[in-house]
């Protein structure tokens, strides 16, 4: 077959500058070949190489005293959790292919996540998802919505990984351009980490799972450019089909084998697949690998090898075995029925050498390709809006004059409103562990004897103490794109405080970076800022940065998306008595409030940015609230201290709606089953309250505020224990009745609880009916 | 008191049956869907998942492996078989159990909690649980929507074949609290010989308060009352 002539608009074709293309020519040494050019093009997209953001990554900190694999090593992060064990986590993005097929799209980056989970030795036991959209009136978005939705509910069902928790936001910047952002979490024993490293020179290399297809060709490359009005047309060939089924059996599969200790090093063909597995386990290791394509799994006849190197075909994993111990990678991937091949061996050339048809394709220095790609510092410049932003006050913005009104409407916005109808198509209970369903601030998951990977037949058993973790994934798009900065420590100190509500001790942050074009210098400081804001909240936090990834190139021909630092925190619940929930619990429970009622400097008095701007009056302006990291640390360590003290019945925090959305919410619980909800009402009195808007006391989004319970007789312990950890608190009202009733110095209203729940509960399913 | 749970390429609540077994404090053990003996069980269950990846139709792969015809024979011995979700797809598939589990009228996957009422309280699946009061269990599936025609429905009936249905807190069935379009909110089913039944929400996730249901432990008890009492 005869391959295309490299010309300067072949090397244009696949993204390269002529600058870069010049640096292919200077670590060859010659022209590349054709299936060379295909293979630079995708290790050194953003995807793979993170060339625009890894002096802007170098700033996060990443060092913590459980890391156990830190960030960039290897596919996922892993932190000790005490007793020997240990989690695998990280969340990563397939925006793109979601874009143009939603369903396949959202199924691949399940798929991909849950690989780069039990590539590591662990044993994936819970997912979670960000996902962003335009708004639900458009057509368009609701096929998208429906269809990602439906794409993860495929794959993590069938896999039989519990879906837990999440977060979608719905806001027009995202209209062309949804983003889906998927984590995943896995569990092991500080034994069984597995490495993608070629190590061992002359040992075999092994092609196990399905075969390889014409599908997904570079994706990663299609991943890292803008999407265009051609995309859906052009692309869809780009995006990978997924297979949970064979996803299960390859994962339990892996698990058996690694239980052999027949395996040197594995990894999992994710982005950029046979180039990308191959050329980083060895420049891992620092060794060299040989491949043969010709005996690789093939699923159409005559392809190229261009097409074998760069097709992103899934559930396929490279393991390099221990020389001798090839039969028994065979007797277990014939037990499990599934394709397996030996492919290739480990050099000590440090050359990544791919031969097919006899010939030699490719020869390039491993090390080079995989971890030398040019590195871009990027030019920024503070974006012209801002100045407006920061412009914003209230001249012409009238008062709410009614509240319960608005109320009703925050708590039917599709942001806000209730997420059952994206949870309840996901199996959240599989694997009987999870302990707090969606719907909280955070999900909380129990850890098993049986969560754990398997162990080599024989080996003695220690008992597997019960482990409680929580997690969750927040992000306000909108924060980050008023204020970068303080968007970003926003992000983080939500989910910070999110974990401290359901009683938990954080351990570290995945991040998912969604931005747009980084040649723009405005959408550039965008990203620098808040990586920035970031970087600060979580060393203001102790809390490590153990992975992630990032996306960038989000935008479609109506504009770019609101800059979304998506942060998946998970942490640590001591043990069972500390869970705690947001939904009220007991008649006659104090409701006192941890934090202001009103950031005391705050010109907008906490309603920049907010849902209320954006919804009653469709400004989506103003600076948002500041986020100052003391005061943010100071709320999640005296709310751990009080969760601690064995007081405090219910927590929730105040984000989106503010004050009085976190109290409807909590008088929601979760339903005792299908169309039997629980419902709890309240009283909340405010009335001494004067000099603030009505709408910024009970809509304004002032951070670092928690709703919480007590009983009645601690409600005075409790107030005085915040202030003495100095922290300012008050008591709100009592919990009881069936009607919500809020008591305000210009007047009180009532409303029954059961009609402000179907409004939040049922708004999604009515906008997609 | 000895469970097998069956495991097949892609069961995934096999370890959630073991575990609910253990819990209960009894002992399970797995059989892969390439043995051809159930290994002296007392009692099959044949546990939730999407075996073969639902290829076809659920169960239909399922139903001729080699595990499966160990299960045929142990139960035309009068051997106990309770399928549970896919498990219950596959036995209907087998023809161990009437009718046929069809696509959610929703067209959507479910899962979450619902309310059962137990019909019957005479049988080997369903002597513990306490009468008059509905069960709190979960469901997760796509394809639950329980189908039977007119006739065979009132075989079922007239037979006493209809375990359970899917009500309301308060034992009402209706159009509401169905979650998947059952017809008559058939939620599960036992054969004409009363040792094999099969149901669409999981009583092996429902063992234990911390997780929000042990109701689930009621209809494990039965089975193992029903043992013992043997």
């Amino acid at each position: 077959m005869s391959e295309p002539a490299i010309t300067p608009e072949l090397v244009a074709r696949h993204n390269l500058t002529p600058d870069e293309y010049e640096r292919v020519l200077q670590i060859l040494g010659r022209t590349p070949t054709y299936t060379e050019l295909g293979i630079f093009s995708v290790m050194w997209s953003e995807h793979c190489s993170y060339k625009n953001t890894r002096p802007l990554l170098k700033t996060l900190p990443t060092k913590g005293t459980g890391i156990l694999v830190g960030a960039g090593e290897e596919n996922a992060g892993i932190i000790d959790i005490g007793d020997g064990l240990a989690v695998a986590f990280k969340i990563e993005s397939h925006n793109h292919p979601s874009a143009v097929e939603p369903f396949q799209g959202a199924a691949t980056g399940v798929g991909g996540i849950l690989r780069d989970i039990f590539t590591m030795g662990a044993r994936p036991i819970a997912a979670m998802n960000s996902l962003r959209f335009g708004e639900l009136t458009q057509p368009s978005v609701r096929r998208l919505f429906s269809g990602v939705v439906s794409g993860i509910a495929h794959y993590g069902n069938c896999f039989g990984l519990p879906t837990v928790g999440g977060e979608v936001y719905f806001d027009r910047s995202y209209e062309g351009n949804p983003l889906v952002n998927a984590f995943c979490l896995g569990v092991l024993r500080h034994g069984q980490i597995a490495r993608g490293k070629a190590t061992g020179v002359g040992n075999p290399v092994f092609y196990v799972g399905p075969a390889t297809g014409r599908d997904g060709l570079a994706g990663a490359a299609f991943a890292s450019q803008d999407l265009t009005e051609e995309s859906a047309e052009h692309q869809r060939g780009s995006v990978q089909v997924g297979d949970p089924f064979m996803e299960k059996l390859v994962c339990e599969a892996c698990l058996e084998l690694l239980t052999t200790g027949a395996v040197a090093g594995i990894q999992d063909m994710g982005a950029a697949g046979l180039t990308c597995s191959t050329c980083e386990t060895a420049a891992r290791a620092g060794t060299g690998i040989e491949i043969e394509l010709d005996r690789v799994p093939q699923r159409s006849p005559r392809m190229s090898s261009y097409e074998i190197m760069l097709s992103e075909s899934q559930e396929r994993m490279l393991i390099i075995v221990h020389r001798g111990r090839e039969a028994e990678v065979q007797r277990i991937f014939d037990k499990w029925d599934l394709p397996w091949a030996e492919i290739g061996t480990v050099t000590d050339t440090g050359r990544m050498v791919v031969r097919h048809g006899g010939r030699v394709v490719v020869d390039v220095p491993a090390a080079k390709l995989a971890d030398e790609a040019p590195v871009y510092q990027r030019e920024s410049k503070e974006p012209g809006y801002l100045t407006q932003v920061r412009a914003f006050r209230f001249d012409g913005v009238p008062d709410t004059t009614q509240p319960l009104n608005v109320l009703k409407q925050l708590l039917a916005w599709p942001t806000i409103a209730s997420k059952n109808w994206v949870y309840r198509q996901y199996d959240h209970m599989v694997r009987n562990g999870t302990v707090v369903s969606p719907g909280s601030d955070a999900a909380i998951i129990r850890i098993k004897a049986d969560s754990l990977p398997p162990v080599a037949e024989g080996t003695p058993l220690k008992p597997v103490p019960e482990k409680l973790l929580a997690m969750t994934v927040d992000c306000n798009g909108v924060y980050v794109y008023l204020d970068p900065y303080e968007g970003g420590k926003a992000a983080v100190m939500e989910a910070a405080r999110n974990l401290a509500c359901s009683g938990a001790t954080a351990l570290g942050v995945t991040d998912n970076l969604n931005f747009a074009n980084p040649h723009n210098p405005e959408l550039f400081f965008q990203l620098k800022e808040s990586l920035r804001g970031i970087g600060d909240a979580c060393r203001a936090l102790g809390v490590p940065i153990t992975g992630g990834n990032c996306s960038l190139y989000n935008q479609s021909p109506a504009g770019p998306i609101d800059p979304t630092p998506t942060i998946a925190m998970v942490g640590l619940i001591d043990r069972r008595e500390l869970i705690t929930t947001q939904s009220f619990k007991n008649e006659g429970d104090a409701i006192l409030l941890v934090g202001h009622l009103v950031h005391p400097s705050d010109p907008l008095q906490g309603l920049g940015g907010s849902a209320y701007l954006q919804l009653i009056h469709g400004l989506k302006t103003g600076t948002p609230p500041t986020c100052d990291l003391e005061g943010g640390v100071q709320l999640v360590e005296v709310l751990r201290a009080l969760i601690h003290g064995g007081s405090i019945k219910s927590a929730h925090d105040c984000s989106e709606g503010g004050l009085a959305v976190a109290i409807a919410e909590a008088c929601f619980q979760a339903p005792a089953a299908l169309a039997t909800p629980q419902l709890m009402g309240a009283t909340i009195d405010l009335s001494t309250v004067t000099g603030l808007r009505t709408d910024a006391l009970l809509f304004g989004e002032s951070q670092h505020r928690v709703v919480v319970t007590t009983s009645a007789i601690e409600a005075g312990k409790v107030i005085a224990q915040a202030k003495a950890l100095g922290l300012t608190a008050q008591r709100l009202g009592t919990v009881g009745g069936s009607d919500l009733v809020i008591r305000l110095s210009t007047g009180e209203f009532s409303v029954p609880v059961a009609e402000l729940h179907d409004g939040w509960w049922n708004a999604i399913a009515r906008l997609m009916a | 008191m000895q469970f097998a749970v069956l495991q097949f390429p892609a069961s995934n609540c096999d370890q959630d049956c073991v575990y609910a077994a253990q819990v209960l404090g009894h002992s399970a053990r797995l059989l892969w869907h390439k043995s051809s003996s159930l290994a002296g069980a007392d009692a099959v269950i044949v546990p939730g998942g999407f075996s073969y990846g639902d290829y076809l139709r659920c169960g239909a792969i399922a139903r001729f492996s080699p595990i499966m015809q160990a299960v045929a024979e142990f139960a035309a011995q009068g051997g106990l078989v309770l399928g549970i979700c896919n498990g219950f797809q596959i036995l209907c598939e087998a023809g161990l159990l009437p009718g046929a589990l069809i696509r959610n009228r929703s067209l959507q996957f479910r899962c979450e909690m619902v309310h059962l009422k137990t019909l019957r309280h005479d049988t080997r699946f369903t002597s513990q649980i306490p009468a008059n009061q509905p069960l709190r269990l979960p469901i997760a599936h796509g394809e639950g929507c329980y189908y039977a025609s007119p006739e065979e429905l009132a075989l079922l009936r007239t037979r006493g074949q209809i375990l359970w249905q899917y009500c309301d807190a308060n034992g009402q069935t209706s159009d509401e609290s169905n979650p998947n379009g059952s017809v008559e909110s058939i939620a599960g089913v036992i054969n004409e010989a009363g040792n094999v039944a099969g149901l669409m929400p999981h009583p092996d996730r429902a063992v234990e308060p911390l997780l929000g249901s042990s109701d689930g432990r009621w209809v494990l008890e039965s089975l193992v009352h029903s043992v013992q009492r043997n």
